[in-house]
């Protein structure tokens, strides 16, 4: 195992667990496309790259952004809620 | 079930599943010992037999085509049940855009972020395209191309008004795409059937290894696959937007 490798894997370890730890839904929607980014990194070092390119897009990409418009819709529910009071 | 009976049957569940993780790790091979053969086959054989210089695309479009197309019908499939679960509900209704209303002060997109997204629109489109079209010389191809083309076309909407524009948001245009594109990477095998071969057989002519028109079906696949994960990407974002941003409960 080479330097690279033990280092994105540390890396891989810390934004699974930041991504857990982060409460805070909208920034956890962030911490996520971050981690995504560490994984492409991963698969990168580990010579993958046709999953690295996978990874970097589905994952820092599209997943966090489908977080934030369904984030978007909830807050919208609870404003018409606040209306109807 | 109270507390103390809940903590205790935790920790012989969680000693138990942790005795058996630390032995199935244990049985794991070396790091970086090979397991099985085929990987080395196959990238040896790639160049020589399909004249492919990419061996993950010759696995996915060619030797093991018949996966690929249950992938891409799984995508088909989620694309379709997304669409049919954020369908306008019968207590919704459709409301002017935000900015549109008129009591609301909504600062506008900064000039900046307009900039810089203007300029990552076509970057963006070449490197989706580029990514698909080089699927069979180098990493990459229909799938991480189609995903690319689709931000591309997110990119548009944190440029400007996509929504209040609502003609940029073609819902008719991203299902016929998805449909081509699926129908396409299955008339791909069809092919292989109708010149007498077998299903997903590579029917065309292979051409110089290295070169863009090579692998015979290899590009077509990677295109007809882009064209499908790109159509069923905006259609899944297209309804995510919709939800979030234009569907009210009907007051």
């Amino acid at each position: 195992m080479t330097v690279l490798q033990v280092v994105a894997l540390a890396l891989v370890a810390a934004g699974g667990t930041a991504v857990v730890a982060t409460r805070d839904p909208l920034r956890q929607a962030m911490v996520v496309g971050i981690f995504g980014l560490s994984l492409a990194a991963l698969f990168l070092v580990f010579q993958a790259p046709d999953v690295a390119l996978s990874q970097i897009v589905v994952g820092t990409v599209a997943l966090p952004v489908l977080i934030l418009f369904t984030l978007a819709k909830l807050k919208a529910i609870e404003g018409d809620e606040e209306d109807d009071e | 079930m109270s507390l103390a009976v809940r903590r205790r049957v935790f920790l012989v569940a969680a000693a138990g599943f942790g005795a058996l993780i630390v032995w199935g790790l244990t049985g794991l091979p070396d790091f970086g010992v090979e397991i099985g053969h085929l990987g080395t086959r196959i990238a040896h054989a790639a160049v020589p037999e399909r004249h492919v210089t990419a061996a993950v695309s010759a696995i996915n479009f060619d030797y093991r085509a018949f996966d690929t197309l249950g992938e891409e019908f799984i995508l088909f499939t989620a694309a379709a049940g997304v669409a049919l679960l954020l369908r306008s509900g019968r207590g919704e209704r459709e409301r002017p855009h935000i900015d549109a209303s008129p009591d609301r002060q909504v600062p506008e997109t900064s000039d900046l972020v307009r900039v810089f997204g203007v300029g990552l629109i076509g970057f963006t489109l070449l490197l989706g395209l580029y990514v698909v079209f080089h699927g069979h010389l180098t990493p990459g191809g229909g799938f991480q191309g189609g995903v690319v083309l689709a931000a591309a076309v997110l990119v548009v909407y944190l440029a400007g008004e996509w929504v209040s524009a609502g003609r940029l948001r073609p819902v008719a245009a991203m299902e016929a795409l998805e449909a081509t594109g699926a129908a396409g990477f299955a008339a791909l095998g069809l092919a292989g059937l109708v010149a007498g071969r077998a299903f997903f057989q590579n029917v065309l002519p292979l051409g110089r290894s290295g070169q863009l028109l090579s692998g015979g079906t290899i590009p077509l696949g990677n295109l007809t696959v882009g064209l499908e994960v790109m159509g069923a990407l905006l259609l899944v974002f297209s309804e995510f937007l919709e939800q979030a941003l234009l569907l009210r409960r009907r007051s």
